[in-house]
């Protein structure tokens, strides 16, 4: 279908179905959860960022009368060295069990240790002072760089680098290394008029989510294990708790609670597993709850990097070649995002001659977790600024060059793959004639104050999967529909308007909500930017089941065949035999039970075509260039949403990207000490946007549908957090002369780069 | 946590007696915005908060433009920049009672608690030292006062003896010609500690600076008062040469830290510029109130 094709209900902006419930505070999210004789679990957490446990006593804490139960490392199950695929991360089930409890050595700050349940939290809290441990504390390692050197403290003895470089046979802190090469890059730079080559780094940051992670676990005395938390996915949290505490997933159920963000943190467990084993042991319900610090110290964010980026090109704007070197901190245990770094880093320019080398590197930090379009911001900073620099070295407009330059469809993106059908010339184009790029920026009458535009561009894969929707007719003539995929973005309202837009219902008559994992099949976890496509489409067949069956039941009640039924777009039926005998959908569903039984139609799939994402961010910013404090102004977010189901979902998917792209451009980090110690591990010291930060979000999307969907929906929440930093960079060169080759981009850099000390 | 013990005294005298009793392990309790998180998060260890609220002293604000203003210690912002004679009479107060927190903490945070919390990036002391305010402060020994530049010792510490409580917080009464300004620098909008920080007061005598006086916050370990500017500004003309000169005696003043919230050299840096711009916001104010 294509997305000029006229719908009734998708592409208006009904008021979503769970907004009433979350602005009135009724909405039930995981710490809303207790149950009867519920205990309240605690993490007791390494305060050495490199250790090796030398004992650990818990013997004082058992004794306290209002503990009940207490679990450390030789309590969870030994699990096999095997991989599991948790939708944009894959990890290895060891590490995942050394990561949630630690055994022999602690690899970062925060790695937990123990932990206990009690009566209350604060008993639990205080019982942690119990347990005493013995640690032999080691050398950190804190830097990518100083990680891969020779003499650079290991954390993993058994860790070897796999990939190229494999087979030296030494312990190494680099996991992998792999390279994605294509043409000859040495001719292309040979080719080139002009060739930039800068080096970049960026700090770990955080996604940011306001609920802190929580769990809470009930076994009964049959073994049936249920968990509450708020997660992107109830059926990836199942199952990596039935892999780490070796419990048959068909003995664990997942409800899902509502999710006060999760940006790609919600995807791993952390208390989880904890909370079922003290469950266990205790045979009471466990709740467990993170404060922030925890949250910043110990849960996934994302790496921190360093990138080498070498790029020709020729005067008329032509790319020759690009050599784009990727060092990713994959925090404690392998697995950074650099493999989808290396994927997206060079995807918006056709290139002949490419050269990508990918590492992943463990450091005593904590071990990273996927955060909105993982890995890409990061590479897109480094690219595109050099891009950025080529495109004024030769003096060319910064869209023009990327024009001249843009991927289309049959294509070969920089790391392999054929581009399908995408819409980034179409962004492009739709960036050129905004009126924010044609509007001139009004320079400051402070002379302190230097103001200047800057653009950027993104990729991002999108994702698709398996998926599962249920739809029932109520008898009132209104339908309900359960999914199995955490609603962390608004597509329950999305899925919900399919559903209606097939059955030529009001948005409002279906009640859609998300299933547990009893209740409802198999879906994959809310990342990628999969739920809408995958959930949606699920969404889409079981409504055309519930479709054909009021057909069938609207010829039994008009004594027709079923062929001869029109299904109109009022919702109601008829037959040309029966002139007189108009039904309607209300009609039909009242009659449900004695016409063949209750209506309900269910489709599970799995989903393909996901239908890349292309995003143009334009910044304006102001400098003040006595304190190097940087401010936006204005900013633009451009980017082919394939099909908007629901255009305030989408815009408000591409302002947040925009927010956080803000917020890792100029202010977040995590500042570690040289022992390895999260020096701001509150909200008051990571500095995230606030609302004074940030102007409001102009959006434009373009329309290029996804041929692969039956709405062309492509994902649209990830692309618009990649192109901010390298854009706001961008802005502060053309604001001051100067420009930015590390993120944060906060005033103490900022200053020093304009006084020429950095 | 652990469970702690609160006690509500309603005078002077019953609020010294338990803070003598209890010593170290009592805390007095205005806002609160500083000692739960404290308490809470395990940064201080204490077995009783001494709620000082209900003590009339503190919770009193008395202003008149012959006798000046008296704040209790306890008075949250809220009541201070709601205040409109306050406000007009000391901009200077304002412009840091209006930055501290948002609006719930400023319905809670009170300018003498930021000053027995005695944090070097605290906002409210500059503004108080350059204002030339005085502390009252009560104990089992009676009532003494100290200048607020005298009343922190070290970072959280204080000249608060055994039993000692602040009660209120006066200042000269307003002066035509005059005026304060409080700037602080962080790297975002709101919702942060500062820098650096820098107050400026001056008084106008003549179209020239008769007198000023300024202070700089988070760069050194108390609120440091920069007495030499005052002494290399008195007497001068108001020129972009004499406002760079006091900044560069404050860049020499400032004896700052690197720490996650800045560098030595940013924040040497950001003491001459903040510095400058608050003495012509002083100035400015000054003139308009000529």
């Amino acid at each position: 279908m294509a997305a000029d094709k006229q719908y009734r209900v998708v592409g208006t902006r009904p008021i979503r179905h769970d907004g009433v419930d979350k602005v009135t505070g009724e909405a039930r999210y995981g710490a809303d959860i207790h149950l009867p004789g519920m205990l309240h679990g605690k993490v007791l957490r390494s305060p050495h960022a490199h250790a090796r446990i030398l004992r650990i006593d818990t013997s004082k804490a058992e004794a306290h009368p209002d503990v009940k139960a207490v679990i450390t490392g030789v309590d969870l199950p030994q699990v096999a060295d095997k991989v599991q695929d948790l939708g944009e991360m894959v990890v290895n089930l060891k590490d995942e069990s050394n990561r949630i409890l630690a055994t022999g050595k602690v690899l970062y700050e925060g790695h937990p240790v123990a932990a206990l349940a009690a009566a209350d939290p604060h008993t639990a809290e205080e019982a942690l002072k119990l347990i005493d441990v013995e640690y032999e504390p080691l050398q950190p390692v804190l830097d990518v760089r100083k990680a891969m050197e020779p003499d650079a403290p290991i954390l993993n003895p058994n860790q070897r680098t796999s990939g190229i470089g494999a087979g030296d046979g030494k312990p190494s802190n680099l996991a992998r290394h792999f390279r994605h090469e294509r043409g000859d890059i040495e001719r292309g730079f040979a080719e080139a008029d002009a060739v930039i080559e800068r080096e970049f780094i960026t700090s770990m940051i955080h996604q940011g989510y306001i609920e802190l992670q929580n769990g809470t676990a009930h076994i009964t005395p049959d073994g049936r294990l249920t968990i509450w938390c708020s997660s992107q996915g109830a059926f990836s949290i199942r199952d990596q708790v039935a892999n780490i505490c070796n419990i048959p997933l068909s003995m664990i159920k997942v409800v899902p609670m509502e999710i006060g963000g999760g940006f790609g943190g919600k995807t791993g467990v952390y208390l989880e597993p904890l909370a079922a084993l003290l469950a266990k042991k205790s045979r009471k319900p466990v709740k467990m709850t993170m404060t922030r610090a925890e949250v910043l110290t110990a849960t996934g964010p994302t790496s921190g990097s360093y990138i080498k980026c070498k790029i020709g090109a020729k005067k008329d704007g032509t790319l020759t070649a690009a050599h784009v070197e990727l060092y990713y901190e994959a925090g404690a245990f392998p697995g950074s995002p650099v493999g989808a770094a290396s994927g997206t880093c060079l995807a918006p320019f056709k290139l002949d001659n490419v050269r990508i080398d990918g590492y992943d590197i463990v450091v005593n930090k904590p071990k990273t977790g996927a955060y909105r379009a993982p890995g890409a911001t990061n590479a897109a900073f480094a690219t595109e600024g050099v891009v950025s620099e080529l495109a004024d070295q030769i003096g060319m407009d910064p869209i023009e060059f990327r024009q001249k330059n843009a991927v289309q469809q049959g294509d070969r993106r920089a790391d392999g793959p054929l581009f399908s059908k995408i819409g980034h010339v179409e962004t492009l184009e739709a960036t050129a004639e905004s009126p924010h790029w044609n509007e001139p920026l009004e320079p400051s009458s402070d002379p302190a104050k230097k103001r200047g535009r800057g653009v950027a561009s993104g990729f991002w894969f999108n994702g698709a999967g398996a998926a599962t929707a249920s739809i029932s007719v109520f008898a009132d003539g209104t339908v309900s529909l359960i999914e199995g995929s955490a609603d962390i973005g608004g597509h329950r309202a999305s899925c919900a308007m399919i559903a209606a837009e097939v059955l030529c219902l009001n948005a409002e008559d279906v009640k859609p909500q998300v299933g547990d994992t009893d209740s409802i099949g198999y879906t994959s976890v809310t990342g990628g930017s999969s739920a809408t496509h995958k959930t949606g489409w699920a969404t889409h067949e079981a409504a055309l089941k519930v479709k054909a069956e009021v057909v069938n039941r609207a010829a039994k009640m008009l004594e027709v065949d079923p062929d001869e039924i029109e299904y109109h777009d009022d919702a109601t039926l008829s037959a040309a035999s029966k002139p007189d005998a108009k039904l309607t959908f209300a009609q039909v569903a009242a009659r449900a039970n004695s016409t063949g039984g209750p209506i309900v139609g269910e489709a599970g799939l799995s989903t393909g075509g996901a239908g890349n994402a292309f995003g143009t961010t334009i910044v304006d910013v102001e400098v003040d260039v006595e304190t190097g404090k940087v401010d936006i102004l204005r900013c633009t977010t451009v980017q082919d949403v394939g099909k908007a189901i629901h255009p305030s979902y989408v815009e408000g998917q591409m302002q947040g990207g925009a927010v956080q792209g803000i917020g890792w451009a100029l202010s977040e980090e995590y500042v570690y000490s040289g022992e390895g110690r999260l020096l701001n591990a509150s909200l008051l010291d990571y500095r995230m946007p606030t609302t004074l930060d940030a102007p409001l979000i102009e959006t434009i999307m373009v329309e290029v549908a996804n041929p692969a969907h039956p709405y062309g929906v492509r994902g649209v929440g990830e692309v618009p957090i990649v192109p901010p930093v390298a854009a706001i960079a961008e802005a502060i060169y053309n604001a001051t002369g100067v420009r930015m080759y590390q993120a944060p981009m906060n005033p103490a850099y900022v200053l020093s780069r304009i006084q020429g000390k950095a | 946590m652990k469970d702690i013990e609160y006690a509500a005294p309603r005078s002077l005298d019953e609020a010294a007696a338990i803070l003598n009793e209890r010593g170290s392990r009592a805390r007095p309790l205005a806002g609160g915005t500083d000692i739960i998180v404290q308490v809470r998060e395990g940064c201080r260890d204490i077995d009783i908060l001494v709620d000082v609220k209900k003590i009339p002293e503190l919770s009193a604000v008395q202003f008149n433009r012959d006798e000046g203003l008296t704040l209790g210690a306890a008075v949250p912002c809220y009541q201070i920049y709601n205040n409109a004679e306050v406000a007009q009479a000391y901009p200077g107060l304002i412009d840091a009672a209006i930055l501290i927190g948002a609006a719930q903490i400023q319905g809670r945070a009170s300018f003498g608690g930021n000053l027995c919390n005695a944090s070097p990036a605290a906002d409210t002391i500059c503004p108080l030292i350059v204002h030339s305010a005085v502390c009252s402060i009560y104990g089992p020994d009676g009532s003494r006062a100290v200048p607020v530049e005298e009343f922190c010792s070290a970072p959280g510490q204080t000249v608060l003896k055994q039993g000692e409580f602040l009660v209120s917080i006066a200042l000269p009464p307003p002066k035509p010609s005059a005026a304060g300004r409080y700037l602080r620098f962080i790297p975002r909008n709101e919702m942060d500690i500062a820098v650096a920080g820098a107050a400026a007061y001056v008084e106008l005598e003549n179209g020239m600076i008769g007198s000023a006086r300024v202070a700089l916050a988070a760069v050194a370990p108390t609120p440091l008062f920069v007495a030499e500017i005052g002494e290399r500004l008195a007497g001068q003309d108001i020129t972009d040469e004499t406002l760079r000169e006091a900044g560069e005696i404050a860049r020499a003043a400032a004896r700052p830290i690197d720490d996650m919230r800045g560098t030595v050299e940013h924040r040497k840096e950001l003491c001459a510029v903040l510095t400058r711009r608050a003495l012509k916001g002083a100035i400015e104010r000054a003139q308009e109130n000529a």
